[in-house]
């Protein structure tokens, strides 16, 4: 079963959570679609690692059959082509690979070259294999790179998939809760939180997934807004994690909790039950 | 005008509660949030008043004349993004808006549609403040982030310099918030991965060729990771403006939306405070 994590924004605890539910499964894959910025590797650090580069087309004009007729140009909603001193220039990074410029041009000018926008990498850490992509720097999309990851990851079959999907509510999460089965939504314990919180649920709810909420940096001593809203809304509450030092500590420093405190092993072993038990 | 913005690799490091301090401090008087998939400096900033808001148009996307289609099929194998069905009708979710399956529609069925894909505000009184939020799943955020900034500088008149609370990330909306600004403060929170997101967003940045400026949040959770971003700012000489204490008042100020600095006594505060005086040249104008 396919499980994604998601957050309204970064820093709120997404990956957090799916490392330590993936690492307290055992037997299991776990995803990083956070392309643009993945963290995953940095707690699992696996071995054996593959990796393969994601590439996408971009036009490449034939100087000498082009004729100048700027048909290709005019075609381009993207503005990815320009007419600059008696040659069409190619702004790779404006470009979205639709490949109409081909089909536009009368001349056969245009051909397609592979253009390498970032890759993807998996290995093994313990029983958990896992797969990440990473984004080029300068490159504007990392959907094409999400995209890939899914379908090599998806080719596993194991019991337990984990997607750690981007932050936010854009293309980028769209694309990888589309095949999910349950969604954990991770919300930070302040306003801004709920602000954020209610964007990503509005998300899932549209797509009509069933989630639930981990309410991540609880404080006892503080009223959390999100749980408030998730009562009044009849959001199911999976579970808390409260904000201690050395849950910070082990975090900040890279470490899987699950593998190193007996305390919040317990913790994510039961939250895993707990979800695995609404599925 | 000039700008200052704010960026972090990843959301939830503190930008926006440094983006809010700095404003208090400095009386800036035109400000902007890209972050237009979940912008939240409005639940700080206390805007006042009424906003008038704009819709705002991302690509337009294709729609299929279910009369005029005579189902040949050639859209379907054309369009790159998967977005037509194969009873052809398009996924607007999915559709780019790229024209293909318009080229090749012999028979005139495709047309594109403007789309609403948000909408743009603006704050005029005591304060401008632009601002825009993204309709779920629509994609483009690069787009709008553009338009927010565009819409700020259009309406400003005598102000100094703005305060811009950008997005997380590398892509299409930070690029495009990074165009126009003159110096970028990066705030970095002190952990493995924070380090990591750090040292990819001032990739990003160095390509702008715009003054940086870092600062840590959170320096004193993680001593280690605190001082890999210190030696690395030395060794690649970035100003190091600031170092922020964890500081559970932090979400007292974000609870009681107000910015930091306006809570007594916080310790978090008064590293903004010197985090400021070091960055002041950028104010002084
Ligand atoms: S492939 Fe599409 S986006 Fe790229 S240059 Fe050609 S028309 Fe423009
Ligand atoms: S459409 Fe073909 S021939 Fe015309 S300008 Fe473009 S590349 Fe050249
Ligand atoms: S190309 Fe035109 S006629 Fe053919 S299936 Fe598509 S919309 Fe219908
Ligand atoms: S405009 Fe482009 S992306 Fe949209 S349906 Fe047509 S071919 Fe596909």
């Amino acid at each position: 079963m396919n499980i994604a994590v998601l957050s309204g924004k970064g820093g709120t605890g997404k990956t957090l959570v799916s490392v330590n539910l993936a690492a307290a499964a055992k037997e299991s894959v776990y995803i990083d679609c956070d392309v643009e910025e993945p963290n995953g590797m940095l707690f699992f650090k696996p071995d054996q690692i593959i990796k393969e580069p994601v590439t996408v087309k971009i036009p490449e004009i034939d100087r000498k059959k082009c004729i100048g007729c700027r048909k290709c140009i005019d075609f381009c909603k993207f503005n990815a082509l320009a007419y600059i001193r008696k040659n069409v220039l190619v702004f790779e990074e404006l470009c979205h690979s639709c490949g109409g410029c081909i089909i536009a041009c009368p001349q056969g000018a245009v051909n397609e070259k592979n253009k390498s926008i970032g890759e993807i990498c998996s290995g093994i850490s313990e029983h958990v294999k896992v797969f990440t992509g990473e984004m080029n720097i300068g490159e504007t999309s990392g959907v094409p790179i999400i995209k890939k990851l899914l379908l090599t990851a998806g080719k596993q079959d194991t019991l337990y998939t984990f997607i750690d999907c981007p932050p936010g509510s854009a293309c980028t999460t769209m694309e990888s809760i589309k095949d999910a089965d349950y969604c954990i939504l991770v919300a930070e314990s302040t306003l801004f939180g709920l602000h954020n919180f209610e964007m990503v649920y509005k998300l899932v709810k549209f797509f009509s997934k069933r989630c639930g909420v981990i309410l991540n940096k609880c404080d006892e001593n503080i009223i959390n807004p999100v749980e408030s809203f998730c009562k009044k809304e009849n959001i199911e509450i999976l579970g808390k994690i409260f904000y201690d030092r050395e849950l910070a500590t082990m975090n900040t420093a890279g470490l899987i909790l699950s593998r190193t405190s007996e305390k919040y092993g317990s913790l994510f072993e039961q939250l895993l039950q707990t979800v695995v038990g609404k599925i | 005008m000039k700008q200052l913005l704010i960026l972090s690799g990843k959301g939830g490091t503190g930008k926006t509660t440094v983006a809010g301090a700095l404003i208090e401090l400095s009386k800036a008087k035109a400000l902007a949030d890209c972050d237009v998939d979940a912008p939240n400096l409005h639940l700080i900033t206390k805007m006042q008043g009424q906003f008038a808001t704009t819709p705002f148009y991302g690509m337009d996307k294709a729609s299929i004349d279910q009369k005029r289609c005579i189902k040949c099929g050639a859209c379907v194998d054309n369009c790159r993004f998967t977005a037509i069905s194969d009873d052809y009708v398009v996924d607007p979710y999915a559709c780019e808006g790229c024209g293909v399956c318009q080229l090749v529609c012999k028979y005139a069925a495709v047309t594109l549609k403007p789309f609403i894909a948000g909408k743009l505000m603006l704050y005029k009184k005591n304060k401008l403040f632009s601002t825009a939020e993204l309709k779920m799943g629509s994609g483009n955020s690069g787009l709008l982030v553009d338009s927010v900034k565009k819409q700020l500088i259009k309406n400003s008149t005598d102000e100094k310099f703005a305060i811009i609370d950008g997005s997380p990330g590398i892509g299409c909306p930070v690029i495009a918030s990074l165009n126009g600004a003159d110096m970028v403060l990066i705030v970095a929170e002190a952990s493995v991965s924070g380090v990591n997101d750090m040292k990819r967003i001032i990739k990003t940045a160095r390509r702008f060729q715009i003054e940086i400026a870092v600062c840590i949040n959170k320096y004193d959770v993680n001593d280690v990771e605190t001082k890999k971003i210190e030696k690395f700012c030395t060794k690649e000489n970035l100003l190091l403006a600031g170092k922020i204490p964890f500081d559970k008042k932090i979400v007292e100020a974000v609870n009681k939306g107000v910015s930091i600095v306006n809570i007594g006594d916080s310790k978090a505060g008064a590293a903004i405070y010197d985090l400021f005086n070091n960055i002041k040249t950028f104010f002084a104008v």
